[in-house]
């Protein structure tokens, strides 16, 4: 089919796009008008930045590149994808090191005015790859966006310095014309960010049309058209995984009325939570940056044992440096809900990347025996969810709880559809009533048969004066005791309250037929990716179940079950095999295999896909 | 000892001491300075006069950190340099909550060292009791950050080679608006100060200088033994002159820019060369050097400045954007900014 102007019109499912460039070059503000575009024109999407630790890395360099990938489509978009069809680059150093991520035939992007020989020679290119064919089997559009972007800002006497800032607004501009999109949308977008500086809004406008004409005379410019997404009715918006999380604690907050406290310390990459929750002092959320981590845990233990829902925030390094405090949640037997958005590791390791490498961490990485719920998040939505719930346990079961999320899931973005507060499950904080001292002594660890969950005695509330601390306490009256059955005792109870939760998760289930000939496991964030390798190699042929684990402590009550009933099982994970030895210490019965991948980039479909077939077709 | 004017309830009784005894045993060591501060605090809390539920008392680790459990208020004993930290979240959370710290000189200047200074900085309304004993006594008997340079201890044998932190000067380096020092033995001025602190708005630090009968006895001796106190303590009060000694002849006079001893009748010395405390001041100078001084060492409020506290500016801060906000709910959170519909 060919437009009117001799293009030719493709009709796509979904479309995986990329934005490559320098750090400084607005990789992220482009990436991010692109998606709140799509996003409003009504297609499901996800996205996912990939950048440098570094806020200003070197230009023109691979470790330098910065990138924004988003997936749209009509379909259900399970993750932000893994080969593009299209890739826009800004500069040599990114098409260089993107060239690996695109789909043979894929239109590519670039601004020919940054293909410099100097450049290209540090960079290790020993010819112009624009034109010595080695992108044949590409539709390579090179335009000198540098310089379109400057004369159209030429007339209005703007300087060439800024007026090259604008060059991802001309690439904007260009992209909306190549999937019909409209213009308006993102005139909104710009009046909120430039509210203080109209006359930008005028500039951007201006570059964003000249690029939108600019795409109507390049033939090679393919107009891709994809059809209207099927979502289910309802009312959408899109999120990111971070702000998600931090929702979903002011959600909680709010369903079980009480105010929010977060001690948190910044970093990479959970430092969103902190920042998003700041924001609200209209709910009345408390946030404290604290001097350190383990300040921003121990004031959340003190909000706690004075009544807040209390949250602190960090990734693996930060949460390191928790440990101890951790302990003192577990032995105080008070609510605390402690996000982890991993990284990759060890040490610094890799902050700006993603790894599910801190499972063990927190699940055992405390002195003694300190068991703690843990929840791990599988999308940037569900972040909201899994935030939600984690605080719910623990306030229900007077109990800490780690809401495990990534960076991947933490930074990338996805379509939402908005929940309804009377829709969301209640929360009950156990909180004591007030007594009078006649009563006679309050005791602070006697317990709910049912869950073992001690009461929540809030300093001000009469009759209940008591003490907690890190010393071992006696079972009911909570006085320091170093009885040797006590402490036995003690032990036991904090294990089995954990436990004991299990009895009100849902069961375990799994996607596929009973007498699929693999299951596959996997758990947190890499639940898009796992679901779509799944979907793709049974369209493929192969037989397959897919099981994704939200509630790591405690299992759901099935699992056993559900694992014995498949002839094999494989552990897809971000990591040497954590989940899989975390399964294989409850049941050493059942035969594991493993897919593992530590590159702190998220799984693809193709690896996964191989994978499968390497075990079912040998 | 004055009125206490702030939002944490009073209470509609008078209470006593008995309202504040624990029935737990008290372990300290028989002639510990800890059994009197003990005494003092209880006797103080009924003059504060709040509510006994009000009181939260918080510690880290070490000696000094058992107290909680040896009074009968809402208690939190905590980990080790954490006190502050635990504290501050209490208090942020909870305003309405009288919030007091019972910590040491390792907890506080050592592993809390970090938590301490920024409590300070914050200026969090929350009172701050330092057991300072120059010695780790839970761990019996290692040296610690206020132990003199040359100290011998189990730990350092040969001496320390290393220069002690002095708590008023970091108090004050912290930018601290509430700094005392008393003794152990002086029940009387220990609780005076104590309800001063209490009175004061922001973090209130009362260093008391505490003996350690078994790993470091004696050790305030010089300063606190009777028959040499009246003439090596300087009792601060606040408007009066820092006149001092047996026979009250003795003074502290600005000398440039020194502080120095002089004697009323000598050198033509009345008593309008002698300095008047102020103790309001918000410029801390004279109050560091009150803090310094070894002969004779300032005991009583040596400073205690006005400053908004971290606490209000919260609530402050969410009164005035909670009343601007057209956001009241999380509904309307989750409706904001850019949504659409699919019908």
């Amino acid at each position: 089919m060919i437009s009117q102007n001799n293009r030719k019109v493709v009709e796509k499912d979904d479309v995986v796009i990329k934005f490559v460039g320098d750090s400084g070059d607005g990789m992220q503000l482009i990436g991010s008008m692109f998606s709140e575009t799509i996003a409003l024109a009504g297609e499901d999407l996800s996205t996912f930045p990939d950048f440098p630790a570094e806020i200003r890395a070197p230009r023109n360099t691979i470790a330098g590149v910065s990138g924004f990938q988003v997936h749209f489509g009509f379909k259900k978009v399970l993750s932000p994808g893994d080969l593009c069809d299209v890739l826009v680059a800004f500069n040599p150093a990114s098409l260089k090191s993107n060239l690996k991520n695109v789909k043979r035939g894929a239109t590519i992007i670039v601004d020919e005015n940054s293909f410099d020989e100097k450049i290209m020679e540090v960079i290790g290119y020993t010819s112009n790859p624009l034109f010595d064919g080695s992108l044949s089997e590409y539709n390579v559009i090179h335009a000198p966006i540098t310089t379109l972007a400057r004369e159209t800002l030429k007339p209005l006497g703007v300087d060439n310095k800024t007026a090259e800032k604008t060059k991802n607004m001309f690439v904007l501009g260009m992209l909306f014309n190549m999937f019909n999109l409209p213009i308006a949308a993102t005139e909104e977008y710009l009046k909120k960010r430039f509210a203080k500086k109209p006359h930008l809004i005028e500039l951007n406008m201006l570059v964003i049309r000249n690029g939108f004409e600019f795409a109507n005379t390049i033939e090679a410019i393919p107009s891709i058209v994809v059809p209207k997404t099927q979502l289910k009715p309802g009312k959408y918006r899109n999120i990111h995984g971070n702000d998600a999380t931090a929702w979903g604690l002011m959600a909680a907050a709010e369903k079980s009325g009480l105010q929010l406290f977060l001690g948190s310390y910044p970093i990479t990459p959970a430092t969103e939570i902190l920042m998003e929750l700041a924001k609200h002092r209209e709910l009345g959320v408390k946030t404290f940056q604290a001097e350190d981590e383990i300040a921003g845990i121990t004031s959340a233990i003190g909000a706690s044992f004075s009544g807040s829902l209390a949250c602190t925030t960090t990734s693996g390094p930060g949460l390191s440096l928790k440990s101890e405090a951790m302990g003192l949640a577990v032995i105080t037997e008070l609510p605390l809900v402690i996000v982890n958005v991993q990284r990759g590791g060890p040490s610094t390791g890799l902050p700006t990347k993603s790894e599910q490498a801190d499972l063990l961490q927190v699940l055992y990485g405390r002195n003694s025996e300190a068991p703690m719920i843990v929840i791990a998040a599988s999308s940037p939505a569900d972040c909201f969810y899994t935030a939600y719930e984690t605080a719910k346990y623990s306030l229900e079961h007077m109990t800490p709880a780690v809401c495990l999320t990534d960076g991947y899931i933490g930074f990338g973005s996805e379509v939402m559809e908005i929940p309804k507060m009377s829709e969301m499950p209640e929360i009950k904080p156990r909180i004591a009533k007030a007594r009078n001292d006649s009563e006679g002594k309050f005791l602070p660890y006697s317990r709910d048969p049912e869950t073992l969950a001690r009461e929540w005695a809030v300093p001000g509330t009469e009759g209940l004066r008591h003490r907690v601390g890190g010393l071992e306490k006696s079972d009911v009256y909570g006085e320091v005791s170093t009885d040797p059955f006590n402490h036995e005792k003690m032990m036991n109870l904090r294990h089995e309250k954990v436990q004991r939760i299990a009895n009100k998760l849902p069961l375990q289930e799994f996607i596929g037929s009973a007498d699929a000939d693999m299951l596959v496991v996997s758990w947190g964030g890499t639940k898009g990716q796992v679901q779509g390798a799944v979907e793709e190699a049974n369209q493929q042929g192969l037989r397959l179940a897919h099981a994704h684990f939200r509630y790591i402590n405690p299992l759901p009550t099935n699992t056993k079950e559900l694992l014995s009933s498949f002839k094999k099982i494989l552990v897809c994970e971000l990591n040497m095999g954590q989940f899989v030895a975390y399964l294989r210490i409850n049941f050493p019965e059942i035969p594991y295999l493993q897919y593992n991948k530590y590159q702190g980039q998220p799984f693809t479909v193709v690896e996964l896909v191989d994978k499968f077939n390497q075990i079912l077709k040998g | 000892m004055g009125v206490i004017r702030n939002s944490i309830e009073k209470s509609a009784v008078q209470l006593t001491k008995e309202d504040f005894v624990s029935d737990q045993m008290v372990k300290w060591c028989p002639g510990c300075g800890n059994h009197s501060i003990l005494n003092s605090v209880a006797k103080v809390f009924p003059e504060i006069g709040y509510k006994k539920e009000n009181y939260v008392i918080i510690s880290g680790i070490g000696c000094s950190s058992r107290f909680p459990y040896y009074m009968n208020t809402y208690g939190f004993h905590g980990i080790h340099g954490r006190a502050h930290s635990i504290a501050s979240g209490v208090k942020i959370a909870n305003p309405s909550l009288s919030v007091w710290i019972t910590t040491g000189d390792g907890d506080s200047m050592a592993i809390g060292g970090n938590h301490f200074i920024h409590l300070i900085r914050r200026n969090i309304d929350v009172n701050v009791m330092l057991f300072n004993n120059q010695i780790y006594g839970l761990t019996k008997g290692q040296y610690s950050p206020t132990s003199p340079l040359g100290a011998k201890t189990k730990t350092s044998p040969y001496g320390t080679i290393e220069h002690p932190f002095s708590v008023g000067e970091l108090v004050i380096g912290a930018q601290g608006t509430f700094f005392a020092r008393v003794i152990d033995n002086n029940q009387a001025m220990m609780t005076e100060v104590m309800f001063e602190a209490a009175k004061h708005d922001g973090t209130s630090i009362v260093e008391i200088l505490q003996n350690c009968v078994i790993f470091n006895d004696k050790v305030h001796e010089q300063i606190s033994a009777k028959d040499v106190r009246d003439d090596m303590q300087l009792h601060l009060k606040n408007g009066e002159r820092m006149i001092f000694g047996k026979e009250k002849n003795k003074g502290i006079h600005l000398n440039g820019y020194k502080l120095e001893v002089v004697t009323l009748g000598e050198n033509g010395i009345t008593e309008e060369d002698i300095l008047v405390h102020d103790a309001n001041d918000v410029d801390p100078g004279i109050h560091l050097m009150l803090a310094k001084l070894e002969y004779p060492v300032a005991v009583g409020v040596i400073r205690a400045a006005s400053f908004p506290t971290y606490d209000d500016l919260m609530e402050e801060q969410i009164r005035t954007v909670k009343e601007s906000s057209p956001i009241k709910c999380m509904d309307d959170l989750l409706n904001s900014g850019d949504t659409w519909e699919i019908k």
